[in-house]
């Protein structure tokens, strides 16, 4: 856990960035924990939020292999102190009428939400930080998950300053 | 937000630049109604290409239309993998960006090689590829290959271009790309319909590359860290690479050296950018490296990288490389800092303005050359005790090293060297003496056997008045040995040594020396039953073929070679196959078990330090 890095990574809005930074992690023998991408407020800018999983020596040759792709324009590590990060966890528990009333207690106790329900099952959706989305599903398991998918992490910085304006991750 | 903000725009080239960057005068071009294959022809006019060597074919075709009318030489090779490694040549001769096309699937993945070759030794190379039209991308269409994709791990960068009006920027980008920061090969993909699709050409174009910002200058704190180090150095070596080639930074490689005193060595890529015939070089470090070279870094308390990056051929096992080094590690890559051995000072920048002001900041410094007095009588026993040298062979055959260094000695160092890769490799290393830099042209980092040939006929169009020597092994030699035949036609007066032992030699010393002597598919046959026959061979390609078998033939041979200047010339040396490279640092063993010859293992005074 504590070799865990959330790295921010802003690249030009182009066909074909997401495979040039996600090949260069395994060309370069780099474990990718989760990956997320979508727009920005910028539309000809993409985010790339990556969390991988290494000591810091070969943190910073990952920063500076990405730093030399063209398309991209600035990457930022997030510290998991000053940022919010988040992911999204949709799942399918086996709840019948019996069992129903206390999946919907652990589903309140979460602050999440049932999106869809069927005779059988619920689905419940839940955003958090992986820690909590590991907790809820540790309570649901007794239930028995039928179907679950998950988002990869994404993180934003906490206060007024955005990382489009911020210092850049230069290692070296 | 919209762009630019002043963070994540940092670059954005003016065409003059790159203008400047290909020797022409900034070209200026008002509108004008063409195809697209029309922009890509003006484009490389404007770009100031004068030569680009291809194949064309199905998907590129339409480009070959307007070429046929351009002041741009194309000249027609036999194999793509020609026309890349010509494009090398050129390049690594010249300083300029080479130029390479090729058509759709099978075209462009014979440019694969190359490519990846270029990539290892940062050529500036750009690859025009022809594509199956916008419609057929991702049908499995006739002569498709995701050439963008197959070339994403071994480019600096690529464009697949999407519409004709993009591509006067693009290629101004590739360009720019291919020769600025650390080079590097650059491919442009482009789709047949985009070459036949009308649109509008006007030069220059304004390039778009907000992610990309090369450090040229160096830091100034770690420049005066890095002076701090060498004011208090007692064995320090300046570990010279490539890039100083690249930043034309020789002149102020010898100064600083001559300033400090320092000893020099120069890696694979990086022979010619300090003088051999200077007292202060100490030669090649590495597996086949000179014995003091690799002394000197293994006993160094510093060392002054300058545009080298610790190649596992160089440092051999890691953890025992210069175990007592500190390390001043200067490149313009800062991915290279620190990739496999940990600098205590890292600067980012172009090696001529580090070494810039790596003079100034000595000067201030500098005890004098003195200083190192006793490392130097050290490194000067040393040398004096293990000189580069080989025996000759006791079965009365023609010893390699014999030829390589009397062709040397008699074309002189004004001539281009370009060798394949292996054992002829290493003695064209270690027994031709450079002393100018682009005079010593090879494949280090991908090893590329079949660059020799291709290679030298890019030199040579790059420079139609020096002699150019390519010197091949016999196996190499078999992989590329068509474009001759380009040669022949073209009027490329190249001229080839053939070291022909018979075997893939370099790969039969590991079979002698690791595997029992058991030659498990390494005899060629080109002795025991000449075929082929280089002789007839080169005769067939309308080149001129010569045969050298004695030692006493051998100056007369070359001299011989030398006086034909209307031909490409082929020299076949029937050299004996037992001869090895030596030294030799093992693969994956410490440089403190280097070979001076077989069983030989040098002896150091350890208290001399």
């Amino acid at each position: 856990m504590t070799n865990k890095h959330t790295l921010s990574v802003l690249v030009e809005n182009k066909p074909g960035v997401l495979a040039r930074v996600s090949g260069l992690f395994s060309r370069r023998s780099f474990n990718i924990d989760s990956l997320a991408v979508g727009e920005t407020e910028n539309p000809d800018v993409s985010r790339i939020t990556i969390v991988v999983n290494a000591d810091s020596s070969p943190l910073e040759q990952v920063t500076k292999q990405l730093n030399k792709l063209v398309n991209v324009l600035k990457i930022v590590e997030l510290d998991p102190a000053q940022s919010v990060q988040r992911e999204l966890l949709l799942v399918k528990v086996r709840a019948d009428r019996a069992q129903r009333g206390q999946v919907l207690e652990t589903v309140e106790l979460f602050r999440a939400r049932v999106i869809d329900v069927a005779p059988d099952t619920l689905t419940i959706e839940a955003t958090g930080n992986p820690d909590k989305l590991d907790a809820l599903l540790r309570d649901l398991e007794p239930y028995g998950i039928k179907e679950m998918v998950q988002s990869g992490l994404v993180a934003i910085g906490r206060g007024s300053r955005s990382i489009t304006t911020g210092p850049a991750l230069r290692a070296a | 937000m919209t762009r630019p903000t002043p963070e994540t725009l940092a670059h954005r080239a003016t065409p003059a630049t790159v203008a400047a960057a290909v020797n022409t005068a900034p070209t200026t071009v008002a509108p004008v109604a063409t195809t697209g294959a029309g922009a890509l022809v003006r484009s490389l006019e404007a770009l100031g290409v004068e030569v680009a060597f291809g194949i064309p074919g199905g998907a590129i075709l339409p480009a070959y239309d307007p070429l046929f009318d351009s002041k741009v030489r194309h000249i027609l090779v036999r194999h793509e993998q020609g026309a890349g490694h010509a494009a090398t040549g050129y390049a690594q001769a010249t300083g300029r960006v080479g130029v390479c096309i090729a058509t759709s699937g099978p075209g462009a993945t014979n440019l694969v090689t190359p490519i990846a070759d270029a990539y290892m030794d940062s050529v500036p190379i750009v690859a025009i590829t022809g594509q199956v039209g916008r419609p057929y991308i991702g049908t499995d269409a006739f002569q498709e290959a995701d050439i963008q994709g197959i070339t994403l791990p071994i480019t600096k960068h690529n464009f697949l271009v999407q519409n004709a009006e993009e591509l006067p920027r693009i290629l101004a980008e590739a360009f720019h790309l291919a020769l600025t920061g650390r080079p590097g090969p650059v491919l442009v993909d482009i789709p047949k319909d985009v070459l036949t699709s009308q649109t509008t050409f006007q030069w220059p174009p304004t390039l778009d590359l907000p992610g990309y910002r090369p450090t040229l200058h160096p830091h100034g704190k770690q420049i005066r860290e890095a002076a701090r180090l060498i004011a208090a150095a007692k064995r320090p070596v300046l570990y010279v690479g490539g890039g100083v080639h690249k930043a034309g930074a020789t002149d102020g490689l010898r100064k600083l050296a001559e300033l400090t005193g320092i000893p020099v060595v120069t890696t694979l890529m990086g022979i010619g950018a300090f003088p051999d015939s200077h007292p202060q070089h100490l030669g090649m470090p590495g597996m086949h490296g000179t014995v003091p070279a690799v002394y000197a870094l293994q006993k160094s308390d510093l060392l002054i990288t300058l545009g080298a990056r610790f190649d596992d051929r160089v440092t051999g096992k890691l953890d025992s490389f210069a175990p007592d080094a500190k390390i001043v590690h200067a490149d313009i890559d800062p991915a290279e800092i620190g990739k496999n051995r940990h600098a205590d000072v890292p600067i980012v920048g172009d090696a001529r303005h580090v070494i810039d002001e790596l003079i100034a900041a000595v000067s201030a410094t500098a005890g004098g050359t003195e200083q190192y007095a006793a490392w130097w009588a050290t490194l000067n026993d040393i040398r004096e005790r293990y000189p580069l040298g080989y025996d000759e062979p006791t079965d009365g055959t023609l010893a390699p090293q014999y030829v390589i260094e009397r062709l040397g000695e008699i074309v002189g160092p004004d001539a281009i060297y370009c060798a394949g890769v292996g054992q002829h490799q290493m003695w064209a290393s270690q027994f031709i003496k450079y002393e100018k830099p682009g005079t010593w042209l090879n494949s280090g980092g991908a090893g590329t056997m079949g660059y020799a040939v291709p290679a030298a006929m890019g030199a040579k169009v790059a420079q139609p008045d020096t002699t150019v020597w390519a010197i091949d092994g016999d196996g190499c030699f078999q992989m590329t040995n068509q474009e001759l035949a380009t040669c022949a036609l073209e009027g490329i007066p190249i001229k080839v040594a053939v070291i022909n032992n018979g075997n893939l030699g370099m790969v039969r010393q590991w079979q002698t020396l690791f595997y029992d002597g058991r030659y498990s598919n390494t005899e060629l046959g080109t002795h025991k039953h000449r075929i082929p026959d280089f002789v007839k061979l080169a005769e067939a390609l309308g080149c001129i073929g010569l045969r050298c078998e004695s030692k006493d033939d051998v100056d007369k041979v070359i001299k011989q070679a030398m006086e034909i200047n209307d031909a490409p010339v082929v020299i076949d040396f029937t050299v004996g196959k037992d001869a090895m490279v030596w030294p030799m640092v093992p693969a994956g063993t410490s440089n403190d078990e280097i070979m001076f010859a077989r069983d030989v293992r040098p002896t150091f005074e350890e208290d001399d330090l």
